[in-house]
């Protein structure tokens, strides 16, 4: 038997809160431009076809400059050279900020040795599954595992940014420990599950460092669309020119690739890889890993949530609603009684009898109870309870205990108890029965209704789904019938009762059937299969391996009402995606409007009448677009890390107000952008 | 009654003939198209091409299906050409040249109907009848077959199969084309619109002269022409030949026929996927853009500037003065709205706008209401790319009527919008690039250039009107216009028909509050702006040299 000690208080890192870090530090600026540089590469930009135009027309309009020296030349290579280095700097700045946790989480990985079993050091990057490992208090566990032998307790602040320790133990669904967490008493012996070099933490540093970053299969789609537009527009200026030429209007390149680069989709382009960095940090920063990317657009579109009923819907306990007197007890007798038998009572339904004695009844809490005698519920009694002094006996526990226990002190068990307590598990309650045996004789004084309470705020976040489109479905291992009042109370569309874990596996198999996408929270190894069937599988970190290797997200803080954050945040990444796509391409009309009269109101003057924006010169107002195209890529950055903003709402509203803000603002805005550009461009000597 | 009360009226009645149609002939066409009983005739069609009637196929086969049966048309049209002179009824026409015949085939084949010939002095009536009027038929028939795989795909779950081309293509002809060109051509012929073998007459002049007068089977082939929306006339002059169109009734009945099956298939495609609302949405941004086209095209020839023109009240250079200004636009709105490309009246002699009008409206793709068949296959790609945008935008995978939209189907769908402004852009600048292009042009400065990129946006998108100007009938623009008409045509093709066996594997997402509604008003304006955008995006340059360059002067 091991006993536990207190533990030590741990040195850690400052909890991540999510939504206080500001988007762009100083310090973080110089890596970040630094980043950019590297980034002009065109090996890697390759991938980014869009920028990798742009990046071209820069090599080939910085040729031109320099064979050709004018201002104008010279300033629209800049500009384009600028272009390119905007959109390097917001992927930098997106990668940066997971690097800088990386760095905390390479400081965790610094054990070398591991002690095993039988005494031996040995490397702690030649761990293998299977292999056992002794750590004892303030030592760094070697290696991700599952708790084989003994009790412990772990500062995993490394990992979660959480300070308090938290309790391992062998067996049961609390045995995972990770690799660079510190034990902070006792001993444990840890069976070693991942391979070097695959732990947890060497996942989290990949994954935060944005190194094993996949494009997400939307993100896919979308570069192809973008691709496709960027090949309508090369081949609209390219055959401009043929057309130019015949007209008498023959365009010089650097014009050409200056058109190019303003129609082409360089906005969106630019920001594509940052915003989908962005969305996996804003999932970091809550303290939940994605384990892909594929996940995380997964998540924006799970059509049924599964949530377990206890400490996700409902707080961890029941808790004490009524008091229902029978027999002629008066209501204040009872409650003066509940008080009595629940003073000793530390489980929080014995204290919330105190408590409802107390606002309900008015009842003053009792501290000390001179010679009276508690005693404890145990497995075999099913009762708890208090003998006090004047001879009377209080016990309060399971229905059928307690009239036992009244019939054995020779009490009488009226019909109207049996009444009362059918009528509390019909409403989904437990009903707890509170007798008393004395001098008087024995019999029932009444009924504690306890009661599964609903969170706070919980209907309304089920409301919230349901106008997303989302059905929620709660799992509860209680009967039929109480997880319908429970359900009913807490405004969920389903239950699954007297659920087993296959039960919930066919419950997913079933909705995916119908082509709805899953996600669930769960922790025991027996959620395992089901977390792996699901979508999106959220395993807590306080769960056993076996769970954290089936599902494709962890949450750190072991919480599962973040299930409906993580699913904003899927949903807040795609929208931020399809919004700056329509605003990158509402914003070439504007465009046109300013080159096409530029280049050509010299030979058709009536092609001035296009100039609406009444823009300097020809040069000014192409200068003017190529200015604006690159400064709109600095101006979104902070819009593509933080999001879009996201309220939860029906398809059509959203679709509504984001196509209103981007799609008609992304028309309009360029035209007033481009106009005052030219007011300051137009100050250049050799362009005015 | 004034010629702008006659063009509402005109204009009016359209609707109203329309709107009555949509219901009972888009039914008619989801039951021609899901019903399982075979007609004996269909029996005969089948057992002389050799094809089990109820098996049903993947897409690669029904896209081999439809590519065979258009290849061997053109063979057969070119054959016909080419041995004209040999052959019986050829009313004493010559061997049509190879480079014409090839365009003519393909032309015909791809219901473009581009006519780089004149019809009265190079076709005989074996040609007409057993060449064009039969692939005018096969054409229109190809294109509802493709657009019916596509609504298949979306309407089906799980299944690699599309469904029978030789079924579809031979009931669209049997049940649908061969029934409604039968009784509009005894109507045509009532009407006063020519219908003989016999090859012409002379007949003396009133100013005594005498004057020789082509005719032919002109009311069948009429019939198939506007119904088929191909476009291709017995005469050069087209619906302008007062043989080909006498009255006004009958250039107003024309527009109707050809709009006819376009405006009623997005019944059909909302039948068959179990929701007419969807249909709706489709129709209703086919009839905007088409609204918008009439109206823009009426605006700009009824505002044209100079004294000549206020006197007549409206631009009257080029217009068929029977009909007057409102029904031209109207007919020239319709027939480049439509992959028609019949005219009755000068596209070239149009004011600038308004020539630019019917540019713009080809450059569309064709899909308001487009083509028999290719303009709902082309709306429903276009509603591919305005679903993946809007999808997005609202926090989930994009969907279109639960068919999810991802890497597979985004790359066809790209695909598919870039492909024609691709054929068009390079075609026109390679013309305007070379001599052997710069040859045909009969004026040079902006309107040469409009000629130009008025006859490869009409090949390109299968439209078939000519802005005439343009000495089309050379070896240059016969290949060229050839090759824009057959890759504009079967490029598109397999990538609806790929898409098509992509979606109909797919299972169907439930639909929930999450769902981004495809047929809503909402929805269809946002399909409206994408496809305006798209189209405004790529061509805005060389519309600006062209039209807008002569307009705005």
């Amino acid at each position: 038997m091991t006993t536990l000690t207190p533990p030590a208080p741990a040195p850690a890192r400052p909890p991540a809160t999510p939504g206080t870090r500001s988007l762009l530090t100083a310090d973080q600026l110089g890596p970040a431009l630094a980043g950019a540089f590297r980034k002009l590469d065109p090996r890697g930009l390759v991938k980014q076809p869009v920028i990798f135009v742009v990046w071209v027309g820069s090599v080939f309009s910085t040729v031109l400059a320099v064979a050709d020296p004018s201002v104008f030349g010279w300033l629209i290579a800049i500009w384009l050279w600028l272009t390119v280095l905007f959109a390097n700097v917001a992927e930098a700045v997106a990668e940066g900020r997971g690097k800088a946790q990386a760095a905390t989480l390479r400081k965790a990985k610094t054990t070398t040795q591991a002690v095993l079993e039988d005494g031996s050091e040995v490397s702690a990057a030649t761990l293998v599954p299977g292999m056992r490992c002794v750590v004892v208090a303030g030592q760094v566990i070697p290696g991700d595992g599952d708790v084989v032998e003994g009790i412990a307790s772990v500062d995993e602040s490394a990992i979660t940014g959480e300070s308090a320790p938290v309790i391992r133990e062998s067996g049961g669904d609390r045995s995972a420990v990770t690799g660079g967490t510190t034990v902070l008493s006792d001993r444990i012996v840890v069976e070693i599950t991942s391979k070097p070099g695959e732990t947890f933490i060497d996942r989290m540093i990949a994954l935060v460092e944005g190194a094993s970053r996949q494009k997400t299969p939307n993100e896919v789609a979308l570069n192809i669309l973008l691709s496709s537009l960027t090949i309508v527009f090369l081949l609209a200026v390219v055959t401009l020119q043929p057309f130019a030429v015949y007209s008498g209007a023959e365009q010089s390149m650097t014009v050409l690739i200056a058109l190019v680069v303003c129609l082409i989709p360089t906005t969106i382009g630019a920001l594509l890889s940052a915003i989908g960095i962005a969305g996996m940090d804003r999932l970091v920063q809550r303290n939940v890993l994605a384990m892909s990317g594929r996940a995380v657009e997964a998540a924006g579109d799970v059509g049924t949530l599964l949530l377990d009923k206890t400490g996700t819907i409902t707080l961890g306990n029941r808790q004490a609603s009524e008091f229902v007197a029978v027999g002629g007890c008066s209501d204040a007798e009872l409650a003066d009684a509940a008080q009595l038998a629940s003073l000793a009572d530390e489980t929080p339904e014995g204290r919330s009898i105190v408590v409802l004695a107390k606002t309900a009844y008015g009842l003053r809490e009792r501290t000390d109870l001179p010679g009276a005698v508690f005693v404890p519920f145990t497995a075999q009694t099913r009762m708890s309870g208090v003998d006090l002094p004047d001879g009377r006996q209080l016990r309060k526990g399971a229905a059928g205990a307690c009239t036992t226990w009244v019939r054995t002190q020779g009490g009488e068990v009226t019909a109207e108890v049996g009444d009362a307590v059918d009528s509390i598990s019909a409403s989904g309650g437990t009903p707890l029965v509170l007798a008393v045996a004395g001098p008087d004789g024995a019999r029932v004084l009444g009924v504690i209704h306890l009661k599964d309470v609903v969170k706070e705020g919980m209907r309304e976040r089920f409301d919230e789904l349901r106008r997303m489109g989302i059905r929620t479905v709660m799992i509860t291992g209680d009967n039929e019938r109480t997880a319908r009042a429970i359900a009913a109370e807490a405004g969920v569309d389903d239950v699954l009762a007297e659920a087993t874990p296959e039960d919930k596996l066919a419950l997913i198999a079933r909705e995916q059937e119908g082509g709805r996408l899953v996600a669930m929270t769960g922790d025991g190894t027996n959620d395992a299969p089901a977390l792996a069937q699901a979508d999106v599988g959220v395993a807590m970190n306080t769960g056993t391996s076996a769970a954290k290797e089936a599902g494709n997200m962890v949450d750190l803080d072991s919480n599962p009402t973040k299930l409906i954050e993580i699913v904003e945040i899927g949903k807040q990444l795609l929208i931020t995606r399809g919004s700056l796509t329509t605003f990158s391409i509402a914003n070439d009309l504007a465009k046109y409007f300013a080159i096409i009269p530029a280049m050509f109101a010299g030979v058709f003057p009536g092609l001035d009448k296009l100039n609406v924006m009444q823009l300097h010169s020809p040069e000014s107002a192409i200068l003017s677009a190529v200015v604006f195209n690159a400064l709109i890529i600095v101006a979104l950055v902070p819009l593509a890390l933080r999001g879009v903003k996201y309220t939860p709402g029906s398809a059509s509203a959203m679709l509504q107000r984001n196509l209103l803000v981007y799609g008609v603002g992304g028309v309009v805005l360029p035209f007033v952008g481009i106009k005052l550009i030219d007011l300051l461009v137009s100050l250049i000597p050799g362009i005015a | 009654m004034s010629a702008t009360t006659a063009g509402w009226l005109q204009f009016a009645l359209l609707v109203v003939a329309l709107v009555a149609v949509y219901r009972p002939l888009g039914d008619w066409m989801a039951r021609v198209f899901t019903s399982p009983a075979h007609w004996r005739a269909e029996r005969l069609v089948y057992r002389a091409v050799g094809v089990d009637a109820d098996a049903e196929q993947r897409w690669p086969v029904y896209l081999r299906s439809v590519l065979a049966l258009s290849a061997v048309g053109v063979l057969l049209l070119y054959g016909l050409q080419r041995l004209q002179s040999l052959l019986p009824l050829d009313n004493g026409m010559a061997a049509v040249e190879p480079g014409s015949a090839w365009n003519t085939a393909v032309s015909f084949v791809t219901n473009t109907n581009w006519q780089g010939y004149v019809g009265e002095s190079t076709m005989g009536n074996l040609v007409q009848m057993a060449g064009l009027a039969v692939q005018n038929f096969l054409s229109a028939a190809v294109g509802i077959a493709v657009a019916i795989a596509l609504v298949r795909g979306f309407a089906r779950v799980g299944t690699d199969r599309l469904g029978n081309a030789w079924v579809d293509v031979t009931r669209a002809v049997v049940r649908l084309l061969l029934p409604l060109a039968v009784v509009t051509t005894v109507v045509f012929v009532l009407a006063g619109i020519v219908q003989t073998l016999k090859a012409g007459t002379d007949v003396s002049t009133l100013a005594g002269g005498s004057q020789y007068l082509p005719t032919g089977p002109v009311a069948s082939q009429e019939a198939i022409k506007e119904i088929g929306t191909n476009g291709g006339g017995f005469y050069n002059a087209n619906s302008a030949h007062p043989f080909e169109d006498p009255s006004a009734w009958i250039s107003l009945l024309q527009v109707f026929l050809m709009l006819m099956i376009p405006f009623s298939l997005p019944r059909t495609f909302g039948r068959m996927v179990g929701n007419t609302k969807q249909g709706l949405a489709i129709v209703g941004v086919m009839a905007s853009l088409y609204a918008i086209g009439v109206g823009l095209l009426t605006l700009f020839q009824a505002r044209a500037g100079g004294a000549a023109t206020a006197l007549a009240g409206a631009a009257t250079e080029g217009q068929e003065v029977r009909f007057g200004g409102p029904l031209s636009a109207l007919f020239g709105a319709s027939t480049t709205l439509t992959s028609t490309g019949s005219v009755n009246s000068l596209h070239d002699s149009y004011t600038p706008l308004g020539g630019a009008v019917t540019l713009f409206n080809m450059m569309l793709g064709e899909v308001a209401p487009g083509g028999v068949g290719s303009g709902l296959y082309g709306m429903l790609m276009l509603a591919v790319i305005a679903v993946f945008v809007a999808g997005l935008m609202v926090g989930r995978t994009p969907e279109y009527l639960g068919k999810k939209l991802g890497r597979r189907e985004m790359t066809l769908a790209s695909l598919y919008i870039l492909t024609t402004p691709a054929i068009v852009l390079v075609g026109t600048a390679v013309a305007i690039g070379t001599s052997a292009g710069r040859a045909g042009m009969l004026n040079d400065g902006p309107h040469g250039l409009s000629e130009v990129l008025y006859a490869f946006t009409s090949a390109g998108n299968n439209n078939g009107s000519a802005f005439a100007g343009l000495s089309a009938n050379t070896d240059f623009y016969n290949i060229a216009l050839g090759l824009a008409m057959a890759f504009g045509r079967f490029l598109p093709i397999v990538l609806v028909l790929a898409l098509a066996g992509r979606l109909a594997q797919q299972g169907r997402t439930p639909v929930t509050a999450g769902t981004f509604p495809t047929h809503r008003p909402l929805f269809a304006g946002l399909l409206t702006a994408v496809v305006l955008v798209v189209v405004g995006l790529t061509y805005f340059p060389v519309l600006a040299l062209g039209p807008f360059a002569e307009g705005l002067s």
